[in-house]
């Protein structure tokens, strides 16, 4: 096992459950990306809008300001790297996209809002969740990279 | 400039600097990790233990002082259910999280390293929330 990415893969959580304690701390506010983003987009509930913008611009920062400080991140073989390229083409990305879009709609979270929040609320709605889409996510692996090929 | 804005956006940063940190914004390490017939990358695990004990403890510190710093009240879901949207959803998003490497965090905080496919998933994404949103 690689000791290094996985201190790293450790030192991310911890600020990622910091930022996640924080807008709790501060606003009240569960971190969930995929509620936090779409509500930007398709709510824009009044006093409950601007703190959503700025959320999703420092999220977009965070890496930006690594790349400024010139520091790498923990791409799997580019120690330099911040960001890690796609696996596939546009055409496979719009398929994802939309699964993913749709799925975290209609299942009310994602990895961070059912996975972070949820599992550390002690939420079985959550926990749920979020075994079931690890699962799925594990069998599609299976499915298109073992048996089928794909993306690999 | 508000306050609340503006603690909103320091946690947007954390959140960003942590999924950068961490390696989340490669998709080929969380595909790694889901791959556990393959070359199983064991990060992603390390990921969710730091975000999920550093969330528990933070989560009973904030709620300890009654009410946020910066807002009226705590915001917490309540519905305790389990339903066929919640289950179904997820596997949904299971899949195209198996196929892409990419959940909506990464995929979002990724916009510095912007490519053709990755737009394609951006917009595809807030295509899905548009639609379960007109589906319910």
């Amino acid at each position: 096992m690689d000791w290094g990415s996985a201190l790293q893969g450790l030192l991310g959580g911890v600020l990622i459950g910091a930022s996640a304690s924080w807008l709790m701390a501060a606003l009240g506010r569960v971190a969930g990306i995929s509620g936090i983003v779409s509500g930007l987009l398709f709510d824009r509930p009044t006093g409950d809008t601007a703190w959503r913008l700025t959320f999703l611009l420092g999220l977009v920062s965070g890496p930006v300001l690594l790349l400024l400080l010139g520091e790498g991140g923990n791409v799997a073989g580019q120690p330099d790297a911040v960001v890690g390229p796609p696996v596939g083409g546009a055409g496979l990305m719009l398929a994802a996209g939309a699964l993913v879009g749709f799925g975290t709609g209609i299942g009310s979270g994602c990895t961070s809002g059912h996975g972070v929040c949820g599992l550390s609320r002690l939420s079985v709605r959550s926990l749920m969740a979020t075994v079931t889409f690890l699962v799925a996510g594990m069998v599609t692996v299976y499915v298109s990279r073992h048996l089928m090929g794909v993306g690999a | 400039m508000n306050l609340k804005a503006l603690m909103g956006y320091l946690a947007g940063l954390l959140f960003g600097l942590g999924l950068a940190v961490s390696g989340m914004t490669d998709p080929a390490r969380v595909i790694g990790f889901l791959d556990i017939a393959g070359a199983w990358d064991p990060t992603l695990a390390f990921v969710m233990g730091g975000a999920v004990v550093t969330t528990f403890v933070g989560f009973r510190l904030a709620w300890h002082r009654g009410d946020p710093l910066f807002g009226d009240v705590f915001h917490i879901p309540t519905r305790r259910d389990l339903d066929g949207r919640l289950i179904g959803g997820a596997a949904l998003f299971g899949i195209g999280w198996g196929l892409s490497g990419y959940c909506p965090g990464p995929a979002v905080a990724s916009i510095a390293g912007l490519s053709w496919p990755l737009a394609a998933m951006l917009l595809a994404m807030v295509g899905g929330w548009f639609l379960a949103r007109r589906w319910s």
